[in-house]
């Protein structure tokens, strides 16, 4: 064997050079480095120290969460395929399983945030195909500084165009969304992404090498320097100098050759002749064939990798993070029939290496060793990390706004999380690949295999912040409750854990509540957390900001194919569940600062009633209530109705106390057994609401112009 | 009968379309990769949605300079019919096969909304199925659908009657205020000279079956089946 390679250009122990000439310096710790010299009994070379900053971050190994995370119920009767591959398997039907998956783009997002969150998606759709699916729906919660902010505008706006032109160029639809606005996310906006596909439940791939001996190929763009150390950069504080700095760590997207890559990649899994498949992702081809590998071991011949830039180094070569590109194992015989289907599709291919019996991780460069490790301590050895928690409480009294309802109203209406997001679902494609049968309000409703996959997700950030918890269990509950309206139950959920640094004992407190207040939520639904990803490190120096904790959730379900649909006139309009003056985290507390306390837990029985009810055709139309409270509901639901609001008036409209509907009938006695209230009729000319001696009047040019904010604001 | 739906790299429309004209309609449909050419003789042939080349350069372009488009060409000239729609418009427009062209939108970004459109004609092989003036409701998806071309060559679409639907209001009213992407007269699809080639930005295939909300796209489709059948 040919000795280790240690005349690298730009290599040395302080950090190798960026084409750029400026050191990225190395962000494995010196407790890392000295325990694995220990394990190694010698020095590392660059390509290794590379591969560990990458592979042991918190980005790949969620080191700092990984004990948190097991805590979490993962199995099912359904669950085919649960956390730990690239994607989840759930079954769906008896011929089609769901393959989903959920992903932060954060940090790019803020460096630059077209091609930031472009990627993003690019990545978990790769995701998706890498299991053998076909990816046929997108959701995307994002989270901004407030959007009065012209800098915040620009970043929503580039996110948007960024999302929308990568996800309609490879015709997949997004159809759901969320958007939440908070000035502590204006150093760090968050962008998450939902893929959903579908394949047959004995078809689907998995990214674990099965045969050693096997070729590697390599499949899709050339590799280049551009998203060096991704991984390790998601990892850290985004600096005052950020934007300029990192941006060699943004990867720049190309969705024409991703929509050929989905293509091919399909036909070639159709062949049956993959035998493993992962996409490049986080920590580039030294992540993706090293995790994929893990069951036996590799050998990569890195100078075999199609480069787009001359005189890259091993370390440059294998951590890329340049994008549309995917690692297929197949066997020797096989490697010309799925050439020439990437041919076809006019991807450049080449076998860069295989899958060998030693558990080693070993990757040469014209020949010579550039690294050689025990494979298992690279994917699986990062040493876990033990993080101090405190205990906070951010709940602060509650004063009552001193505005009238009219002035309230039109505060909380006009906000952008209860307000129309029309000027961005306009610019997604959500009808292509026809499914799209239901968009509106509360879920989407997609027609899968005679039934309907539903779709529904996000958090309230604002209320989890005062009871990580309660605000991460009722969450969860909020997305089924947006499945429930339609008669949909839940399948599976996947979630990205968005967080400030967990060093901060407040924030680790924070995380372990989201986590616990999750878990015991999907225990109590009987559903399963099949998948997700953390993000760490959320918080800014430039604006001496953290994030509220934000564990943003997407929710799979099952029902029948159903539009939602806004009350008809005449009908009786009641309110089920109980209101309390819970204001903490409200949209009228982000509008007044009016304080309080967050809801307390939802009422798990009401779910299923609802469910029921909308099922049993007793319902003509329902929705449930979240930001916004119940004035938010009335206007989706029925903006013209007269109604009468019982007790004090501000908590009856605006209160965001959890488990509660807005629902329209015909006959009162359907809605027997529950707590409900009958508050009056859906029709007339605007939206007429008494509570005591006060009362309010929405018209519906008032309302037409509240629901355009977003739009007004974005389009100036 | 038989129709082709040709695939391009980045289209993603073909088979939505061809689902609807194959499983909703019955037609004998072939997917056909664009670097096949057309392998057989059709009787329609439906550039469908998506984005060639990645809209690289201009929507459309690139495709339209594919050796397929020859034998679309010589198709074309035989009288036969050809539906470009969205994506398949541009290419259609960029191959010279209408006049005009689809410009980046008014307000510069994708716009996915359903709309509706007035039927300008009845004459023409995918509008018999329709009455003159009717209002319909179909989807739009694009980010490059304004149609723009010279005043002269306008007034000779008009003269004659070759626009087939423009953007308007639900009452048929036609006005800057329904004109979604600011369309030159708010025209949204157009024949070609022998009016056996439409190019349309609306997605007929969107609006094919209840279940998605509108049928009124069908009606495109049935009319070319109906012209293949008249005119064997």
């Amino acid at each position: 064997m040919a000795g280790v390679l240690k005349d690298i250009p730009g290599g040395g122990p302080a950090g190798f050079m960026e084409p750029h000439g400026h050191t990225i310096p190395y962000m494995l710790s010196s407790e890392d480095l000295a325990h694995l010299r220990r394990e190694l009994g010698r020095d590392l070379t660059p390509l290794e120290t590379a591969c560990f900053e990458n592979l042991w971050s918190e980005h790949c190994s969620y080191r700092s969460t990984r004990k948190l995370l097991a805590t979490l119920p993962t199995t099912g009767p359904n669950v085919i395929v649960g956390p730990g591959d690239d994607a989840a398997v759930v079954r769906f039907s008896e011929d089609l399983a769901v393959v989903v998956g959920m992903e932060s783009h954060n940090h790019p997002s803020y460096v630059d945030p077209y091609h930031g969150s472009a990627t993003g998606v690019g990545g978990i759709v790769r995701d998706v195909v890498s299991m053998g699916a076909r990816p046929i729906a997108l959701m995307d919660p994002l989270y901004f500084g407030t959007l009065t902010d012209e800098k915040n505008r620009y970043l929503f706006e580039h996110v948007v165009a960024g999302i929308g032109d990568y996800g309609n160029c490879i015709g997949v639809p997004v159809v759901r969304g969320e958007v939440v606005v908070d000035p502590s996310y204006r150093g760090n906006p968050l962008v998450n992404v939902v893929c959903v596909g579908i394949v047959h439940p004995d078809r689907y791939l998995l990214a674990r090498a099965r045969e050693p001996g096997n070729p590697l190929l390599l499949v899709g763009s050339s590799t280049g320097r551009d998203g060096m150390g991704g991984a390790s950069f998601a990892s850290r504080d985004l600096s005052e100098d950020s934007e300029a700095e990192d941006r060699p760590s943004v990867q720049i997207g190309d969705p024409y050759t991703e929509k050929l890559i989905i293509d091919a990649v399909l036909e070639m899994a159709e062949t049956g002749t993959v035998l493993s498949c992962k996409d490049l992702g986080a920590a580039g081809l030294a992540g993706a064939s090293s995790e994929m590998c893990s069951t036996f071991g590799a050998e990569i011949h890195a100078d075999r990798v199609r480069q787009r830039e001359a005189g890259m180094t091993p370390p440059e070569i294998m951590l890329s993070e340049s994008q549309e590109r995917m690692l297929i194992e197949t066997r020797a015989r096989d490697v010309p029939a799925l050439s020439r289907i990437a041919e076809k599709y006019d991807l450049t291919w080449s076998e860069i290496g295989k899958v060998i019996p030693e558990p080693r991780y070993r990757v040469l460069f014209h020949g010579k060793v550039a690294c050689d490790l025990p494979i298992r301590l690279l994917t699986h050895g990062a040493p876990l990390c033990q993080w101090e928690t405190k205990p906070r409480h951010l709940a602060r009294p509650y004063a009552r706004p001193a505005a009238d309802l009219a002035a309230l109203a039109a505060l909380v209406l006009s906000h952008p999380e209860v307000a129309g997001t029309e000027w961005v679902t306009e610019q997604y494609d959500h009808d292509v690949q026809l499914r799209s049968v239901s968009l509106a309000r509360d879920a989407a409703v997609l027609r899968l295999d005679g039934a309907a996959l539903v779709l529904s997700c996000g958090c309230n950030p604002r209320q989890i912040a005062i009871r990580p918890y309660e605000g991460t269990a009722n969450s969860l509950y909020e997305n089924a409750a947006n499945l429930a309206v339609v008669g949909a139950e839940p399948l599976c959920i996947v979630n990205c854990l968005n967080f400030a640094s967990p060093v901060h004992p407040e924030i680790c407190w924070e995380l372990e509540e989201c986590i616990r207040g999750l878990g015991d939520m999907a225990r109590r639904m009987g559903v399963p957390v099949v998948g997700g990803n953390v993000s760490l490190y959320n918080e800014s120096d430039e604006f001496g900001t953290q994030i509220r904790p934000t564990p943003s959730i997407g929710l799979v379900g099952k029902g029948d194919v159903r539009t939602w649909q806004p009350a008809p006139e005449g009908a009786l309009l009641a309110l089920v569940g109980e209101t309390r003056a819970e204001f903490g985290g409200s949209v009228l507390d982000a509008v007044t600062g009016c304080g309080g306390d967050a809801p307390a837990l939802a009422d798990i029985a009401v779910l299923a009633r609802i469910r029921e009810l909308v099922n049993s055709g007793s319902c003509l139309a329902a929705t449930d209530l979240s930001q916004g409270g119940l004035l938010a509901a009335l206007a989706a639901l029925s903006p013209d109705a007269m109604v009468e609001v019982e007790g004090d008036p501000v908590a009856g409209l605006f209160s965001e106390t959890c488990g509660r509907f807005l629902v329209a009938v015909r006959d009162e006695s359907r809605l027997k057994g529950l707590p409900f209230r009958i508050l009056g009729e859906a029709g007339g000319d605007g939206l007429r609401i008494t509570a005591g001696k006060e009362r309010l009047v929405l018209t519906a040019e008032e309302l037409r112009r509240y629901e355009g904010t977003v739009t007004a604001l974005m389009r100036g | 009968m038989r129709f082709a739906v040709v695939r391009f790299g980045g289209s993603n429309c073909d088979r939505d379309t061809w689902h609807v004209l194959q499983e909703v309609l019955g037609v004998d449909t072939d997917l056909v990769w664009y670097k096949e050419g057309l392998p057989r003789g059709y009787d329609a042939v439906v550039l469908p949605g998506g984005f060639s080349y990645g809209d690289y350069l201009r929507a459309g372009a690139i495709a339209a300079r594919t050796p397929v488009m020859q034998d679309i060409q010589r198709h074309v000239q035989e009288g036969k019919l050809v539906l470009g729609i969205c994506n398949g418009a541009q290419m259609s427009a960029e191959a010279g096969f209408v006049e005009g062209t689809f410009a980046v939108n008014a307000y510069p970004k994708f716009l996915c909304r359903p709309v509706h459109l007035r039927v300008e004609t009845v004459s023409s092989p995918f509008t018999s199925r329709f009455r003159e003036g009717e209002v319909i409701r179909l989807p739009i998806a694009h980010k490059e659908g304004r149609f723009i071309t010279p005043p002269e060559t306008m007034a000779a679409l008009n003269r004659e009657h070759r626009v087939a639907f423009r953007f308007c209001d639900e009452k048929g009213k036609v006005s800057e205020a329904t004109n979604h992407n600011g369309s030159l007269e708010s025209v949204t699809g157009v024949l070609g000279q022998f009016r056996n080639v439409l190019a349309l930005m609306p997605h007929p295939e969107r609006a094919s079956e209840e279940v998605l909300g509108s049928v009124d796209g069908r009606r495109i489709f049935e009319s070319m089946i109906r012209h293949v059948e008249i005119e064997g």
